[in-house]
């Protein structure tokens, strides 16, 4: 009786042995596919910075490309970058901001919000080149701004928007209820609630969602590629009307379109290098931001 | 007075809300209005007719979207068929076995991964996976389906990563605590109570995926050829939808049968997003239900 429950006993704990060893290997299976993600990643980012960082200096930095584009730096595609997520900002963020506060704070949540709220996810994802076709038949041809900064702002804006809404729609969400109540109980209407009480609040997570957004427009090249980026200019943009170089533009042409690509291939990585350092700044600066408001969040502060 | 500015600014947020719905329906509107003039010239069928994309041929212009869908549709499967087992993968592991600094360390590298502009990853494709492929697969150039498939499903994993990690998450802890009091094993739970209870939003995570990998643009212009013929397998080049429209735009006639045209495709590209991120959308709003 006794070797009975032993030798059952023994059983059991071999079969949990058992398991348990299948589940490691299970688990360092599911373990490796985020360490292919990290491989990936790491393939890319060396592959970029190990060929490009050598290219980059000074003069690349500040200069305009020289000699058919063979030589020289790329100073116009940067400050056309600059200009046009400019614009796309202040296109974007007070859309964005607005359209968060009425649906957090204005409206009555039914059926109309519902609908705002899948028209913004159905936004995010309409394809880049979509955006890129409605910006050249709106805002370079009904609008008559003709390929310009404008027109390429307006329509990276519009892309942008959903990632503005969502993050300023989150940022206000973590503002307590009863801090609202509190301002309405002593005598505050809904606008100077907003204003002095909430919107304070939710500045960092606005900024993070507006970071966010200029690292989507920054890094977009399809909706302005019929929208006013040029192949080249030999001098900087002086209006809003005028066309521009930008940097994921710059690369697309350097690596595909250029006359003599292998030639200028060590100008395609040094771009590449900065789009890539560009983007990657940005969205760092986002996750930063964001972790420091969240802990100061759930500290209650 | 201060009643005025009360109602000025709740008229402003609500025009606010209002701009986001008709943005979208704005985008289709242009999208119609645009196609139309070459729907009804040409009619639907010369659209998806069995020859070629040609509006620039001299005398007999042809406007078939056939073998752009064909190629839209290889790089969209062949992303898929890597990037969802891989994407719920390691959103199971994210989201039931890592440990809060694993995930500290996976998540932000996640994110970056999703941040790489895609003129970037198409770049990377062009000098770096193009000539391994064409050296692999003994071809003249790497420039092919495959290749696209490949970058596109990179680009598509961060979304179900974290989608389907949500959703995961979002399984009511007393599921695998019941798993678990029954002598489940956590790689059973796993399998058996909690990826089955999230199943609708890991299917939408997919889809959304998908829905990225249909209207990828600039790195599938970069890397699978762009030819217009037919692909017979995925190491033929390739032309999608949204790279066909990427080539043209930029020197294509005002209000020409060919603009006209162009439009036609980038609706159908719109529609099938829509109809592909409804569908998610829908999924998603879908709690687990195993209970009831």
């Amino acid at each position: 009786m006794k070797t009975e429950v032993l030798k059952r006993g023994i059983v059991i704990e071999k079969k949990k042995s058992e398991w348990r060893s299948y589940e490691l290997v299970g688990f360092w299976a599911l373990r490796l596919t985020l360490v292919l993600v990290l491989f990936i990643l790491g393939v890319i980012v060396f592959d970029i910075v190990s060929k490009g960082a050598g290219v980059i200096n000074w003069e690349f930095l500040t200069q305009p490309p020289r000699v058919g584009m063979t030589e020289g730096g790329i100073f116009p595609a940067i400050v056309g970058t600059f200009y046009v997520t400019l614009i796309t900002i202040t296109f974007a963020v007070p859309l964005g901001v607005g359209a968060a506060i009425y649906l957090n704070e204005y409206a009555v949540q039914g059926k109309f919000t519902r609908l705002v709220r899948m028209s913004v996810r159905n936004l995010a994802g309409v394809p880049s080149i979509v955006f890129g076709l409605f910006g050249m038949a709106v805002f370079v041809k009904i609008f008559g701004f003709g390929p310009s900064l404008i027109a390429a702002g307006f329509t990276l804006g519009l892309l942008t928007l959903p990632v503005t809404v969502t993050a300023s729609e989150e940022a206000l969400r973590t503002v307590p209820r009863a801090y609202r109540e509190g301002s309405f109980a002593l005598g505050a209407s809904r606008w100077q609630v907003v204003r002095t009480v909430v919107l304070p609040r939710a500045i960092p997570g606005i900024l993070t969602g507006t970071i966010l957004g200029l690292a989507r427009a920054a890094g977009e090249t399809a909706p302005i590629l019929a929208t006013g980026a040029a192949f080249f200019l030999p001098q900087l943009p002086d209006s809003i009307r005028s066309q521009f170089m930008a940097l994921p533009y710059h690369l697309f042409i350097m690596s595909t379109q250029h006359h003599a690509i292998s030639q200028v291939r060590p100008i395609a990585y040094g771009t590449a290098l900065v789009l890539l350092s560009l983007v990657c700044l940005l969205n760092l600066a986002a996750v930063l931001l964001r972790k420091r408001y969240r802990n100061r969040v759930a500290k209650g502060l | 007075m201060a009643s005025i500015t009360e109602k000025t600014m709740r008229v402003i947020f609500v025009f606010c809300g209002l701009a986001i719905i008709l943005f979208l329906v704005g985008i289709l509107y242009i999208l119609l209005s645009n196609s139309l003039p070459g729907l009804i010239e040409l009619g639907l069928r010369p659209f998806f007719a069995a020859d070629r994309w040609n509006p620039g041929a001299y005398g007999e212009p042809t406007y078939s979207l056939l073998n752009m869908i064909y190629g839209t549709l290889m790089v969209t499967v062949g992303a898929l068929i890597f990037a969802v087992p891989i994407g719920v993968a390691a959103a199971a592991y994210l989201a039931e076995i890592a440990s809060p600094w694993e995930r500290e360390f996976f998540k932000p590298i996640v994110e970056v991964l999703a941040g790489v502009p895609s003129v970037v990853l198409g770049f990377f494709g062009l000098v770096v996976l193009a000539p391994l492929i064409a050296r692999a697969f003994n071809l003249n150039s790497g420039l092919n389906a495959f290749n696209g498939a490949i970058l596109v499903g990179i680009m598509a994993m961060p979304t179900i990563i974290t989608l389907a990690e949500d959703a995961i998450t979002a399984v009511p802890r007393e599921y695998r605590h019941a798993s678990l009091a029954l002598g489940g094993t956590r790689w059973q739970t796993i399998w058996k109570i909690t990826i089955p209870a999230a199943f609708s939003g890991i299917t939408a995570s997919a889809m959304l995926g998908m829905g990225r990998a249909i209207g990828e643009t600039m790195t599938v212009l970069m890397v699978t050829g762009n030819m217009v013929a037919r692909p017979e397998s995925f190491l033929d080049s390739v032309r999608t939808l949204s790279a066909g429209i990427a080539i043209d735009i930029g020197d294509v006639v005002f209000n020409s049968t060919h603009f006209h045209a162009l439009f036609v495709a980038g609706l159908l590209l719109f529609l099938i997003t829509f109809a592909v991120n409804l569908l998610a959308d829908i999924l998603i709003q879908r709690k687990p239900e195993v209970n009831k």
